[in-house]
């Protein structure tokens, strides 16, 4: 899959190794609770979007930063809740300013 | 009325319900307030609505069958979505992107927005009620076999399942699979096969079968 909507270099590319950051923030923000601390892997570059964080908050969004679909072995996301099958995957979209690098 | 004389016995007829909840009026208040100020113009909320009404989900069940019978617009659907739809006459509102998801014999997507209800409105109109429910929502991540199970749909074990949690202002149609024994069929019959539900993923395309009307001997 390749969606790509900007060649705007970014901090990651597609099969860079990411931790989604675990802070716990009181504005809005577009990173499901699940997700925080858990590791991924970038699928997908899918371009810079209006940032929610500053829209939510009487912002413009500006500037724009860039979405990423992460993808997660939902195994290790749920662990004991999952049952399912071991090589589905789950694809959530993160924006950059949530994800670190993982060595 | 200056009607006095009232038979008790006379029916009320319907009146009309004039109860608004809290949240109504709140949203009313601040919708005037929005127009006063000039944030909104007045009637804009109305025609944003009426936009979306307008939509439905035979436009996307349009875009699908065309990717079953013309592989490059397929391509160019999958690289650039929001072109290839506009191909077809379709344009998108500029708040949201468009991806495609192709479902093949070894993947399956299936689409939640676990946050809220995020959705291709502006191709396929509002989203079904279930979507926007708790308990598909919760449920799509953790356990998405049983979910479309429910569904009525068993995704094979040696297919990979992929739930992609659509948190932001991207928005995904599914391209279900285009089912066996359509060779013969045109690209408008094969619109009828595209249901809201396998552009969403929680089903597959009908089968030719199943989408014929029945006719009475």
């Amino acid at each position: 899959m390749g969606v790509v909507f900007s060649a705007e270099p970014g901090q990651f590319d597609v099969g860079d190794l990411v931790t989604i950051r675990s802070d716990q923030v009181d504005h809005h923000h577009r990173t499901p609770w699940f997700i925080k601390g858990k590791p991924g892997v970038v699928r997908a570059v899918s371009g810079p979007f209006f940032n929610p964080e500053s829209r939510a908050h009487g912002g413009d969004g500006v500037p724009k930063r860039l979405l990423y679909q992460v993808e997660f072995d939902p195994d290790v996301v749920w662990g004991e809740r999952y049952h399912e099958g071991s090589k589905d995957l789950l694809l959530v979209d993160v924006y950059e300013q949530w994800l670190e690098p993982r060595g | 009325m200056s009607d006095d004389h009232h038979d008790e016995s006379e029916h009320e007829g319907i009146q009309p319900d004039t109860s608004i909840s809290f949240r109504a009026k709140r949203a009313i208040a601040i919708h005037e307030l929005l127009v006063e100020k000039g944030v909104l113009a007045a009637g804009e909320v109305e025609e944003q609505v009426n936009r979306v009404r307008s939509r439905s989900p035979l436009d996307g069940a349009k875009v699908v069958a065309r990717t079953w019978v013309d592989p490059e617009f397929k391509s160019r659907l999958l690289a650039d979505a929001r072109s290839a739809v506009g191909e077809m006459g379709y344009s998108l509102t500029h708040d949201a992107e468009l991806a495609a998801l192709e479902n093949t014999e070894d993947v399956h997507h299936l689409v939640v927005c676990t946050l809220c209800s995020c959705y291709p409105t502006s191709l396929l109109g509002p989203p079904p009620d279930w979507y926007k429910s708790f308990a598909y929502r919760q449920r799509a991540v953790v356990e998405p076999r049983a979910v479309m199970g429910e569904f009525g749909l068993e995704v094979d074990d040696d297919v990979q399942v992929r739930v992609v949690d659509s948190t932001a202002d991207l928005r995904y149609l599914v391209l279900p699979r285009r089912p066996e024994g359509t060779d013969a069929m045109t690209e408008d019959e094969l619109v009828e096969l595209v249901t809201r539900d396998s552009m969403i993923g929680v089903s597959e395309a009908l089968r030719p079968e199943a989408a014929m009307p029945v006719e009475a001997d």
